[in-house]
């Protein structure tokens, strides 16, 4: 493990991982499509995960690693609830856009 | 056996209460009314058993029910004294109680409420029956709310006229401030002796260890929670006002009961005050002073209820004068017979307003003798009684009474002989104008008149049997209700000693009696007098038949200036205060308004609003380090 990070250095990790955030973020930015929203997050999600295990052999610690399986289990669990409360929401409106949904205007 | 036995004296009354509250309109008004009776006849065997057991045993018990309150060093326990001054309270009480219960049952068969009426009924006689037999000031107290709540609810029982409840709401609101009397004293004799059992705070007492001016306000206190209850100066005013109450309520309670409770406080306090000799001659004033005015007020009323009520301020007066010499019993032996025969009066009253359908202005009366036989000769025995007529039960009272005033004080004497002057007095005028000349009223209610039911009528001749012999219990030389009582007062009574003296002294009494019996019957029969309407009066008669104008001045003394301070609250402070605390809604609301344009709704505004914040976060942790 200790060869390959060395062969590749850990500077490119965080930059694959700066580069991953940011596509998440900006597909969280300009999409209107609620399900490229929630993928752009999950992006966002693993971008911080791979930077975590990365992080995690370069410092020859495996508490990185265990915290990103947590992160993992989590992150399913939110995708199911997510998940459903978009299929509800297209169920009552009948579209996903997140520009329809203004319901909660104040 | 004995704590069994005093159970049922205290619940009886009380089971039928529950019974005429939750079946009472469902079964018919005659066993409702005869439930309520039972109830109170059951009390009344039991206390006749007691008391042939007293008799026998010759010294009271005492029965403690359960533990009630223990704080630090003060402890109380609920129990039941029953000794010779309870016993004697809880015989007329229950006795009378039962007699009174028997005649509402015909008197009230009209109303459509009879259940509900002797669940009153029964209540009061439970906790009057409370009051009487606690063995410490607490469990009295219990009892003296009670009586006063039962009071209220039966002044106002005919709660659709608005006068009633008004009367009703006097007579709680009068008696409250002589509870809080009452509560101040017993917090005093808490604190002074850390105990409220009568029989502890004797031993106290006698052994004399205490602070005797803290001693002095404590009794000051007690006798203005009589006042209260009693009816005396200067918080008289609701007893008259109290008979807007159906009339076996006024008899019951505003007569012969519940009004006693405060010279029964005071003579079971006996040994606080002959401590006190200054609350002593305060309670002798008082007494004196509002027998004389009551009885003034009493000669020229027209209403047969409100002479007969005002007759008992100024007999209730007679009792304080006489608690105010120490001479208790002589207070208890005209409590029993003033219990006889004012009872006999007011219901006879009641029997007369049940014959014209509700008349009570005598000045519509008359005449009534030869339609009314029984109702008339059982009034007739009982007015003798209460004007102190040889033989009758008041005379040996009363006399008692002026007796003990004269040995201490002629003034007061004189006070109090011409009140029982005027008594003779206006009740003749009663009887006259009641009974005698023709009939005034219309002929319709002439058409109608009738002597009442047996029910009715019987317990007027039992107690009209009473009224004329019960002196009999305390005749000068066997003087047996002193000897009864002798075991629970402290300080001695001597018993007169039939001199010149006393004969002279009765002679006076009997021979003013007499006089004024002849003068009402000068006025009402000879001239046919009969009173003017309300407005024809003039002068003194004018400020006399308004009752010295004493409700108007309280009127103008505390009601007015009240209103106006709750006006000036309700029309000035409370809106200002409402302001401020409305201000402060309108601001949160103004606030709130402008918060509420952020939330747009739009998900991408969120979105864009949440990066934005983070990279804000990022770059100050970046720039901060």
């Amino acid at each position: 493990m200790g060869n390959i990070l060395n062969q590749i250095g850990i500077e490119n990790y965080i930059f694959l991982s700066v580069l991953l955030f940011c596509i998440g973020v900006f597909g969280v930015l300009y999409r209107r499509n609620a399900i490229i929203v929630f993928m752009s997050i999950e992006i966002m999600l693993n971008a911080v995960n791979l930077l975590f295990v990365a992080f995690s052999t370069y410092h020859q610690d495996a508490e990185g690693q265990i915290f990103v399986f947590f992160s993992m289990a989590v992150a399913a669990a939110e995708v199911a609830v997510g998940l459903a409360i978009l299929v509800s929401i297209f169920r009552n409106l009948g579209s996903i856009e997140i520009d329809k949904l203004k319901n909660l205007k104040g | 056996m004995e704590k069994n036995l005093a159970l049922v004296l205290l619940l009886s009354p009380f089971i039928g209460f529950l019974f005429n509250v939750f079946f009472g309109k469902k079964v018919s008004k005659g066993l409702s009314g005869a439930i309520g009776t039972i109830a109170v006849v059951v009390s009344f065997l039991v206390s006749i058993c007691f008391f042939t057991q007293l008799n026998q045993n010759g010294k009271g018990f005492e029965i403690s029910l359960f533990d009630w309150i223990q704080v630090s060093n003060f402890k109380l326990d609920f129990g039941i004294l029953l000794d010779q001054l309870s016993l004697l309270w809880l015989l007329f009480v229950t006795g009378i109680g039962s007699l009174i219960h028997l005649y509402s049952i015909s008197y009230m068969h009209d109303d459509e409420n009879m259940h509900k009426f002797f669940a009153y009924l029964n209540l009061f006689i439970f906790f009057m029956i409370t009051l009487v037999v606690g063995n410490n000031l607490l469990v009295m107290f219990i009892g003296w709310e009670g009586v006063g709540l039962c009071s209220y609810l039966l002044i106002g029982f005919w709660y659709k006229n608005q006068p009633y409840n008004d009367a009703a709401k006097k007579a709680f609101i009068m008696n409250r401030i002589g509870d809080l009397g009452f509560l101040i004293g017993m917090f005093l004799i808490a604190y002074v002796f850390s105990t409220l059992n009568y029989t502890e705070i004797q031993t106290l007492v006698i052994k004399g260890e205490t602070n005797s001016s803290l001693l002095s306000v404590a009794a000051l206190c007690l006798f203005i929670g009589a006042c209260g209850k009693s009816a005396q100066l200067p918080l008289y005013t609701w007893l008259p006002d109290a008979m807007a109450g159906p009339t076996p309520v006024s008899a019951l309670i505003h007569a012969a009961t519940m009004v006693t409770a405060g010279i029964f406080m005071i003579t079971r306090m006996n040994f606080l005050f002959d401590i006190t000799p200054d609350v002593q001659n305060i309670i002798a004033i008082v007494g004196a002073i509002t027998s004389l005015v009551a009885a003034s007020i009493g000669l020229l009323q027209n209403d047969i209820k409100k002479v007969l009520a005002y007759s008992t301020v100024s007999q209730l007066g007679l009792m304080f004068l006489a608690l105010g010499f120490g001479a208790y019993n002589v207070a208890v032996f005209h409590v029993i017979t003033h219990a006889f025969f004012k009872a006999c009066l007011f219901l006879g009253s009641g029997s007369v307003i049940h014959a014209l359908h509700g008349e009570q202005d005598m000045r519509n009366m008359g005449g009534l003798k030869k339609y009314m036989p029984i109702t008339f000769w059982t009034m007739m025995i009982s007015t003798l009684a209460i004007s102190g007529i040889f033989p009758f039960a008041g005379f040996w009272s009363k006399d008692e009474i002026l007796m003990t005033a004269f040995e201490h004080n002629t003034t007061l004497w004189v006070v109090a002989s011409v009140a029982s002057l005027m008594t003779a007095f206006y009740m003749f005028r009663l009887m006259y104008l009641t009974f005698f000349k023709e009939f005034r009223g219309t002929e319709e209610q002439k058409h109608h008149l009738h002597e009442s039911p047996s029910l009715i009528t019987i317990p007027l001749i039992i107690l009209a049997v009473l009224a004329a012999i019960g002196g009999a219990i305390n005749l000068p030389g066997s003087m047996w209700l002193n000897h009864f009582l002798e075991p629970i007062l402290v300080a001695k009574h001597e018993a007169h000693e039939l001199g010149a003296h006393e004969f002279m002294l009765m002679g006076i009494a009997l021979a003013g009696a007499i006089i004024a019996i002849i003068w009402a019957y000068s006025k009402y029969i000879k001239q046919s007098f009969v009173p003017k309407e309300d407005t024809q009066m003039v002068g003194f008669y004018k400020t006399i038949y308004n009752k010295y104008y004493v409700d108007e001045f309280y009127t103008f003394l505390i009601v007015k200036p009240l209103n106006g301070l709750s006006n000036f609250f309700r029309t000035t402070l409370e809106p200002a205060l409402g302001q401020i605390v409305f201000s402060l809604g309108t601001l949160a609301n103004g606030i709130s308004n402008q918060g509420r344009k952020i939330q747009t709704g739009s998900v991408g505004l969120y979105l864009f609003a949440f990066v934005l914040g983070l990279c804000a976060i990022i770059s100050y942790l970046f720039i901060a380090r």
